[in-house]
């Protein structure tokens, strides 16, 4: 951690928040808002004369009130910067007139009650989100009794109890009256796991975190009577299942069920009522001190860095991986990577792994001094743009820039686009050229699919990320579906322009499949849901023109379902045979003039 | 509308058709799929070949690249999610452009899904063939650009994760910003004891 103050590469802002992020990867510009800590940062000596004479007791946050702090304090002792800070809304001097016996009691004169917020701009190429996470606060599971009870403390608050540098010098107590417990028992899960409170994902760190506990509590209080109540325990990395097996050998007892009810008995210890999952009677417990091994929730700020970066996050809210395997640092926006517990809960080592994988996605961004764009990008024909402004409103990277005011021509920023080919695919007046997926090189593969016997095949469009990976996945499972069908691919399904698909049932197509990445999913952050209203749009006009709707199927598929890939093949394969020579005719007649 | 290339001469397109040993051959004809091909307006040369992806396998393709003058060429084997840079590399190493190769996807989408219709495989492969020599037609050559780039990094939070990541651009060279809300970094590990699996201290 000091490696960091004292690194001349590396500019540390702490009580500060990055405000707003513009720009594109190679050259973003971020607006950092940093509060004021009425302490000379540099100056400060951390010698502590200051808190000695300051008046204001609080209770201390980062020892979760176990313990007191004045209002001007230092975080913890090996914080960094070392440098004291001054709790504004603590503070009774802001008025020197009122209090002020620190600014005396500094003989450097670091403490300045002007000092004011500062809001600083930084230009960078890439950009790491490390915003961790928060832990689940367990008061609204009502049953185990947190806040209700005293002697009930989460895992973080008794990590503070077991601390050497912690509020009671590492003695367990229990906070209620001081006294050390002579037994402990630690329930599981708490807020994971569960669909109907916290989150539904295992937090990844608290069997470990427990396990790690009673190890040192039975170095301490070898006699301590220590139960674990629990689901699974999940001890599945390196060298972890030696610990699990050195705790049991220690005598510490994992009981399988979850507590359904606390009571608190006149001792302050707790009656613990535990169903056997096996023969369904309840048997019941007492312990001195529950400790609640809670389990963790995104970062509080995910959603506001979400949207500023134009990030997606999983239903979960942790931020979502460009590629859950082959991407799993990288976020869908180029330049932008994932480090620690915002991607997903994990531990320290996995935490520094992927901070490192970061860190090197990000050299190997920047290590040539400029940027290479890729060339699967979308260009504007000037003479052709009516400036109508439709291509940057459906954009997902805000890559284009087109004045509809001034009538003057779209204009692509290809360091932005990320090649989904939606503008193309929008555009009403063919200005856009998506290039490696044009018009002409699609058209051309749907001429070519439907030149013979038309009446037989499925055409379908698949989005090269989700739905082609998954045709592919359907292979390697080797999952057998009709072979009349034909994929063309495209690397987004917003590319999927209309005129495809009529010159698809111009030639006599039964019927087309335009298949993408779930709602939610798109690789192109939301680029599919263009792709969904277009379909809609095109349904109507089919509807309009006789044509059966359903002979265009829009069908959403990951990488993952190729199970769902074979089965819409066979669906598809039997809607294919309810469409009859003649409704093929009549279509390839009706489009007839339009073309 | 696009840019018209009708001013240039015809493509030279050359199409290989790859047996994947009997992942595809077993299932395919793939004499006959290449036999097909040749038919096909502006294809010079189609064959099969064993393995498309093997050394001596591309060192055959860039021997015809050279000889017969191909400016446009089409693997049909494996999906291209696996194998497209590998062929790109192959094109790009005798001069061609990577974005003219064209691959078609005649294992995963093909052979290993219809295993029992030998006969309609083929036709499948026949035409995922033919649809991607189409689509080569009409390939251009792409070139990417180059824009300059700020060599910093902005790294949002402090933890553990971010003081590893800011540390190792910094002593890469790099330069970074580090943006940290509360007044000082350590995250979570600051206010953990022993931490496993090495049960020492965390700071
Ligand atoms: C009770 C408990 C015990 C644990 N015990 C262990 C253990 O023994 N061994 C182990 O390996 N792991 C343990 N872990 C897991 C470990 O804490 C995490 O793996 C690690 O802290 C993750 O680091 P991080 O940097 O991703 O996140 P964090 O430690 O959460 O750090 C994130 C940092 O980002 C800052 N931040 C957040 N949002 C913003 C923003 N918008 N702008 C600026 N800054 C921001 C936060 O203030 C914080 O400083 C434990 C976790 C818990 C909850
Ligand atoms: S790590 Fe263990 S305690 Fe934590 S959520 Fe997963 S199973 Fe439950
Ligand atoms: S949608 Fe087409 S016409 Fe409209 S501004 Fe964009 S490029 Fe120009
Ligand atoms: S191709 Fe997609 S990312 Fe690129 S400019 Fe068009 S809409 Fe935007």
């Amino acid at each position: 951690m000091t490696d960091v103050g004292r690194h001349p590469r590396i500019k540390l802002y702490t009580l500060s928040e990055v405000v707003d992020v513009t720009g594109y990867v190679g050259n973003f510009t971020a607006k950092i808002l940093k509060k004021s800590r009425y302490v000379d940062e540099k100056a400060c000596t951390a010698c502590g004369d200051c808190a000695k004479v300051c008046p204001v007791v609080r209770p201390d946050a980062f020892n979760y009130g176990l313990s007191s702090r004045k209002a001007i304090y230092s975080p913890f002792p090996q914080a960094v910067p070392s440098a004291y800070v001054i709790n504004a809304s603590e503070c009774l001097g802001h008025n020197p007139a009122v209090c002020a016996k620190c600014v005396e009691a500094c003989s450097k004169g670091c403490i300045d009650f002007h000092m004011s917020d500062e809001e600083i701009t930084e230009t960078v190429g890439a950009i790491v989100v490390a915003a961790g996470m928060d832990v689940y606060d367990p008061t609204e599971m009502d049953e185990y009794g947190y806040t209700r009870f005293e002697n009930v403390v989460t895992s973080l608050e008794f990590e503070r109890l077991i601390n050497a540098g912690g509020p009671t010098r590492g003695e367990v107590v229990r906070p209620a009256d001081r006294m050390r417990p002579k037994s402990i028992g630690f329930i599981q899960c708490v807020g994971s796991r569960s669909a109907r409170k916290g989150g539904a994902y295992c937090s990844n760190v608290c069997c470990m975190n427990t396990i790690k506990s009673t190890l040192a509590l039975k170095e301490h209080y070898p006699d301590m009577d220590i139960k674990v109540f629990y689901m699974d325990i999940r001890a599945f990395g390196k060298g972890f299942e030696d610990l699990y097996t050195r705790s049991r050998r220690l005598g510490v007892q994992y009981l399988r069920g979850l507590p359904g009810t606390v009571e608190e008995t006149p001792e302050g210890g707790f009656r613990v009522a535990v169903e056997n999952a096996a023969s369904g009677a309840v048997i019941f417990y007492d312990l001195d001190m529950l400790v609640l091994a809670v389990g963790m929730k995104p970062p509080e700020s995910a959603r506001k860095l979400q949207e500023m970066l134009g990030l997606q996050l999983t239903p979960d809210g942790f931020f979502l991986e460009a590629h859950p395997k082959l991407q799993p640092v990288d976020a869908a926006t180029r330049g932008i990577f994932y480090a620690g517990c915002a991607e997903s809960p994990k531990d320290i080592k996995d935490s520094v792994t992927q901070a490192s994988a970061a860190a090197a996605r990000a050299i190997r961004l920047m290590h040539k001094g400029e940027i290479l764009t890729d060339p699967i990008t979308s260009e504007v024909i000037a003479d052709q743009c009516k400036s109508c402004g439709r291509c940057a409103e459906v954009c997902p990277y805000h890559a284009i820039t087109v004045d509809v005011q001034k009538k003057t021509a779209a204009v692509v920023n290809t360091a932005a686009c990320a090649g989904c080919g939606t503008c193309a695919a929008e555009c009403p007046f063919d200005a856009i050229i998506m290039n490696h997926f044009t018009d002409t090189q699609i058209l051309n593969q749907v001429d070519a699919l439907l030149a013979e016997v038309p009446q037989e095949k499925i055409l379908a469009f698949a989005c090269n990320w989700c739905s082609y990976a998954g045709a592919d996945y359907a292979g390697v499972s080797r999952l057998q579906y009709p072979p009349n069908v034909r994929l063309i691919r495209t690397m987004c399904s917003g590319r999927v322009d209309e005129k495809f698909i009529w010159e698809g049932f111009a030639k006599g197509a039964p019927v087309i499949l335009v298949s993408g990445c779930h709602i939610g999913d798109c690789h192109y952050i939301d680029a599919n849901h263009w792709t969904k209203k277009r379909i809609e749009k095109i349904h109507k006009k089919m509807a309009k023109r006789g044509i059966r709707p359903e002979r265009l199927q829009l069908e959403w598929i990951s990488a993952a379902e190729g199970i769902r890939f074979s089965d819409t093949m066979h669906r598809i394969e039997a809607l294919r045979q309810t469409v009859t020579a003649s409704e093929i005719a009549d279509t390839i007649n009706m489009l007839k003039p339009t073309y | 509308m696009e840019k018209s290339n009708s001013s240039s001469p015809r493509p030279r397109i050359g199409v290989y058709v790859c047996h994947c040993g009997l992942n595809i051959g077993r299932t395919v004809d793939c004499e006959k799929v290449a036999q097909k091909a040749a038919n096909v307006e502006d294809v010079q040369i189609a064959r099969d070949i064993a393995y498309a992806c093997s050394e001596p396998g591309q060192q055959s393709i860039k021997a015809d690249i050279l000889e017969h003058g191909l400016d446009r060429v089409v693997v049909a084997s494996c999906s291209p999610r696996l194998h497209e840079p590998t062929f790109r590399q192959m094109v790009q190493s005798v001069g061609l452009n990577p974005y003219v190769l064209e691959m078609a996807n005649i294992r995963e989408h093909c052979s290993w899904v219809h295993q029992n219709d030998p006969d309609a495989a083929t036709e499948k492969a026949i035409d995922l063939t033919r649809m991607a020599i189409s689509r080569a037609r009409s390939l251009t050559p792409l070139e990417p650009d180059t824009l300059p780039l700020t060599p910093r990094t902005l790294v949002i939070g402090g933890g553990v994760a971010g003081i590893q990541a800011a540390l190792d651009l910094a002593d890469s060279g790099f330069e970074v910003v580090l943006v940290e809300k509360k007044p000082s970094i350590g995250g979570m590990m600051a206010t953990l004891d022993k931490t496993f699996p090495t049960m020492d201290c965390s700071i």
